[in-house]
């Protein structure tokens, strides 16, 4: 059986505890077990932007844990994937900062000798479980559901670093949605970012690019958008929410589902046990795209 | 003198406890506390105990009370050591409280057969004395030898530890020493046993310092079979009704055999004199510093884990959420569990800023709320601290004491953040989470700090890009500021643009260039001609969502998103030094 160290970040354990039960109930049909570690920390990523030791310290501190753990990292944030990525990539050069890391972690008896792997949820779907396993497990495939599939940046970019997909036409999350049995649809916007990451900075700039990438997969005939990152369902769910609340046309909803509710709807599991309504949108009307078992 | 002392420590105490709750009413660390006036929260905590006490919450505090309080579960759940030394020190020394300092009032009263000397009293005094000590030496060993990651010792933690120690030495010793003096032997002897003749004193006297732990400047080994014999009899004849085998005072036999060569030595310089005054006087000391000490969390805590056990953010008033907010800093122990599962612990390692830890924040909020004046740059590293944060909330799942540490850092955050101006992490995703909660706050002091922030991160640059002047271009490109500077960097840029036009924040706006400052191809243009100072105060830099379209489709490898990610570092650093 295919063991990881599961690595949840921040901000799944209390505003998107969801993604957290979800993955975990599709994972354990799928045979994949998951170890957790208590130790570790924020990811780096919220201190990229003001200071570079911060960020590759804490990003590193996890790398080293899980090297500890001789396991691959799974992890369910694109910008955890990103930050940890980036932080190995900056690892492999030399230079003061390196050293300094690598004295830091010893000071705590940690090693990092940088040969832990570091994968997406998604992409140990795609490609260490499989499509066709999957398939095998879709006991309810849906019909006649559009989905909007959402990739993220951080997985996707730079792709030198991250290495996920092609970064200019990925098809892994929709090749997923696919094999559901729900149709995904093109939209014009799929690859641009959610404005989560200037939530909280530029409030307008944020809410202004969420609402043209709702409305662009609305135009699209999308049912609902996919997520699959923490940051993105909380811009697509909890923002949006907040947006329709202000200003908004209740019929312009689009309500976020996240990639493990989807997939594990269809694979018959419980929408309780899948969080389905933790969601601050209602999706509780995905099921009627459903096949009878 | 004793009695006048005990009165002295108690009205301390007293007036010191009466200070502390009223500190919890009049004190105020959380945003919007300025308002509201002292009596309005009294009020209100009325209001909201006697609520409480008249319905079923009634249950949930006895359940809390009994597991949380009495058997510390929350405790036992993260660190079975440290549960073992807090219980064996709360224990113990609870039960030294009841039973022995306060025998006249609770022991004599509720057990009818008690004196100290006999059994069971006699060996359970020790007990719990042992129990104290074993807990204190895990304190210590804790604190001192493992080493545990991020664990600060303070000048409180210090005091706790040797207050108790004081205490405990003394009241050991002084056991001892009683046990083992001449003195104290002959009284009792001429108090009870009243013996006339010489030869039996002397007897007896060979059976304690055979069997009880006495020590004796005549009698010595090898003791005489006889008088042994004869000596026992006249203990079970006049001692033993009343005083038990001194060997079940285990710690305190122990100690009286340890002493025996220097005992009677000891015994006439008058060393249970001095001991008992040591005791006596830590004792009074440590009850009458409690209040002002970390041992306050005796009252703090039970307090904090019993309200918070029924409060909510939904139904409780916010006059009594900005009073157990005071509270909850004298309920925290300083015992670092907090830190040891903080997600931003290697953030304060690599900024060397120690406010970033809870257990830290906590300390240092116990002392702004106390009035201290603290210099410009540690309020700076204090609002550092609670900004730096990614309110993942596992502090405030494994506090012991039960603190609702978020919603503390929430509310004294917006209150730091709007007295303190500016703060760059501000401009960071850590504003997620305030992001979140906007309609808390009005519009104006919503914007007002981050609006201040970014122009002080601006430093000079509407200066620099004025545009009457004409900025002198360098002759090389200044690379030094570079985290890793390699053959990708900006002077490979050949002008084509094409990180402009993907630019999704680029396209958010009707005339980009203004409201941006400069766009991500003129901030790759200025570095190639050596104004990084311009380039490092664009707004631009603040808003780009790292979303790395623009770096992805340089055509020339240019790191762009990284390079705006060291720009971003550069102007905080600048800021900072």
């Amino acid at each position: 059986m295919n063991q990881y160290a599961l690595f949840l970040g921040c901000n799944i354990p209390v505003r998107v505890k969801q993604y957290d039960v979800s993955a975990r109930m599709v994972l354990k049909e799928l045979g994949v077990s998951l170890v957790d570690n208590r130790q570790f920390n924020c990811c780096g990523y919220p201190m990229r932007n003001t200071d570079p030791k911060a960020f590759l310290l804490s990003a590193v501190r996890n790398l080293a844990l899980a090297e500890k753990m001789e396991m691959d990292m799974l992890v369910l944030c694109q910008c955890c994937f990103g930050s940890l990525k980036k932080a190995q990539a900056v690892m492999a050069e030399k230079g003061d900062l390196q050293a300094e890391v690598h004295g830091l972690l010893a000071e705590e008896g940690l090693e990092y000798d940088g040969n832990v792997k570091i994968k997406h949820f998604l992409s140990v779907l795609y490609h260490d479980v499989g499509i066709d396993t999957i398939k095998q497990q879709i006991s309810r495939p849906y019909k006649n559901l559009n989905i909007a599939t959402h990739y993220g940046c951080h997985v996707l970019r730079p792709s030198r670093v991250t290495q996920f997909d092609d970064p200019v036409n990925p098809s892994l999350i929709d090749e997923l949605v696919t094999v559901t049995g729900a149709k995904s649809v093109d939209w014009p916007l799929q690859l641009e970012c959610c404005g989560a990451p200037v939530l909280g900075i530029d409030d307008d700039l944020s809410e202004n690019l969420t609402k043209k990438k709702l409305t662009d997969a609305n135009a699209a005939g999308a049912h609902y958008v996919c997520t699959a990152c923490p940051y993105c369902h909380i811009q697509f769910d909890t923002v949006q929410k907040r947006i329709l609340s202000e200003n908004g046309n209740q019929d312009d909803a689009l309500p976020a589902i996240l990639y493990p509710q989807l997939l594990g709807l269809g694979m018959g599991i419980d929408g309780d046990l899948l969080g389905i309504s933790d969601n601050e949108m209602d999706i509780s009307r995905v099921t009627s795209f459903l096949s009878e078992e | 003198m004793f009695d006048l002392l005990l009165y002295i420590s108690l009205g301390i105490f007293s007036l010191g406890l009466v200070f502390k709750l009223f500190t919890w009413f009049s004190r105020k660390i959380s945003f919007g506390a300025e308002t509201i006036a002292t009596s309005a929260r009294l009020i209100a905590a009325v209001k909201g105990i006697a609520g409480i006490l008249f319905s079923f919450k009634l249950l949930t505090l006895i359940k809390v009370f009994i597991l949380d309080v009495i058997f510390q579960i929350r405790t036992l759940k993260e660190d079975p050591l440290r549960w073992l030394m807090h219980i064996l020190i709360y224990w113990g020394f609870m039960l030294l409280l009841f039973m022995h300092a306060l025998e006249a009032i609770i022991s004599e009263n509720i057990f009818n057969d008690y004196y100290s000397t006999l059994n069971p009293y006699l060996f359970l005094r020790d007990l719990f004395g042992a129990m104290v000590v074993a807990g204190l030496l895990i304190a210590v060993c804790r604190r001192f030898i493992f080493k545990v990651p991020r664990l600060k010792t303070n000048a409180m933690d210090y005091y706790a530890i040797i207050i108790l120690a004081v205490i405990m030495a003394s009241g050991i010793l002084l056991e001892g020493m009683k046990i083992a003096s001449p003195t104290v032997f002959s009284d009792m002897q001429e108090e009870y046993a009243a013996l006339d003749e010489d030869s039996d004193i002397q007897a007896l006297e060979n059976f304690w310092v055979k069997e009880y732990g006495l020590a004796s400047a005549t009698v010595k080994e090898p003791f005489d079979q006889q008088e042994i014999e004869w000596g026992q009899e006249l203990n079970v004849e006049y001692c033993a009704s009343c005083h038990a085998s001194n060997k079940w005072a285990f710690t305190g036999y122990a100690m009286a055999r340890m002493l025996r060569p220097v005992a009677v030595g000891l015994d006439h310089a008058g060393a249970v004199n001095f001991l008992w005054y040591l005791h006596f006087l830590a004792c009074f000391f440590g009850l009458a510093y409690l209040p002002f000490s970390k041992m306050f969390h005796i009252i703090a805590t039970p307090v904090s884990l019993l309200v918070n056990s029924v409060m909510s953010k939904e139904t409780s008033r916010q006059e009594n959420v900005i009073t157990r907010q005071v509270m909850e800093l004298d309920a925290c122990t300083h015992c670092g569990t907090c830190s040891r599962y903080c997600s931003a612990m290697m953030a304060s390692e690599a900024r060397g800023n120690p406010y970033i830890l809870p257990s830290e924040k906590m300390v240092a909020l116990k002392a702004m709320a106390g009035g201290k004046i603290l210099s410009q740059a540690q309020r700076g590293a204090i609002v550092e601290g609670v900004y730096l944060c990614t309110n993942c909330d596992r502090c405030t799942v494994v506090c012991p004491s039960g603190i609702n540490l978020k919603e503390l850092w929430l509310s004294v955050r917006e209150d730091l953040v709007q007295k303190q101006g500016s703060e760059p992490m501000m401009l960071s995703p850590f504003s997620l989470v305030r992001g979140l909660n906007r309609n808390l706050l009005s519009d104006e002091a919503y914007a007002k700090p981050l609006r201040e922030t970014q122009k002080a991160l601006a430093g000079e640059f509407d200066e620099i890009t004025r545009p009457d002047r004409t900025v002198a271009l360098q002759e090389e490109a200044d690379k030094k500021w570079l985290l890793h500077s390699d053959d990708t960097d900006f002077s490979c840029c050949f002008g084509c643009q094409i990180c402009t036009t993907v630019c999704p924040v680029v396209k958010n706006y009707e005339n980009p260039a203004e409201s941006l400052g400069l766009l991500p191809h003129q901030i790759m243009y200025c570095l190639g001609s050596g104004l990084t100072e311009a380039a490092s105060g664009a707004r631009m830099l603040w808003v780009c969502l790292t979303c790395y379209q623009c770096q992805e489709h340089c055509p020339q490898q240019v790191k762009v998103t990284d390079l705006l990610y060291e720009l971003k570092n550069k102007a905080v650093q600048k800021l900072e030094n």
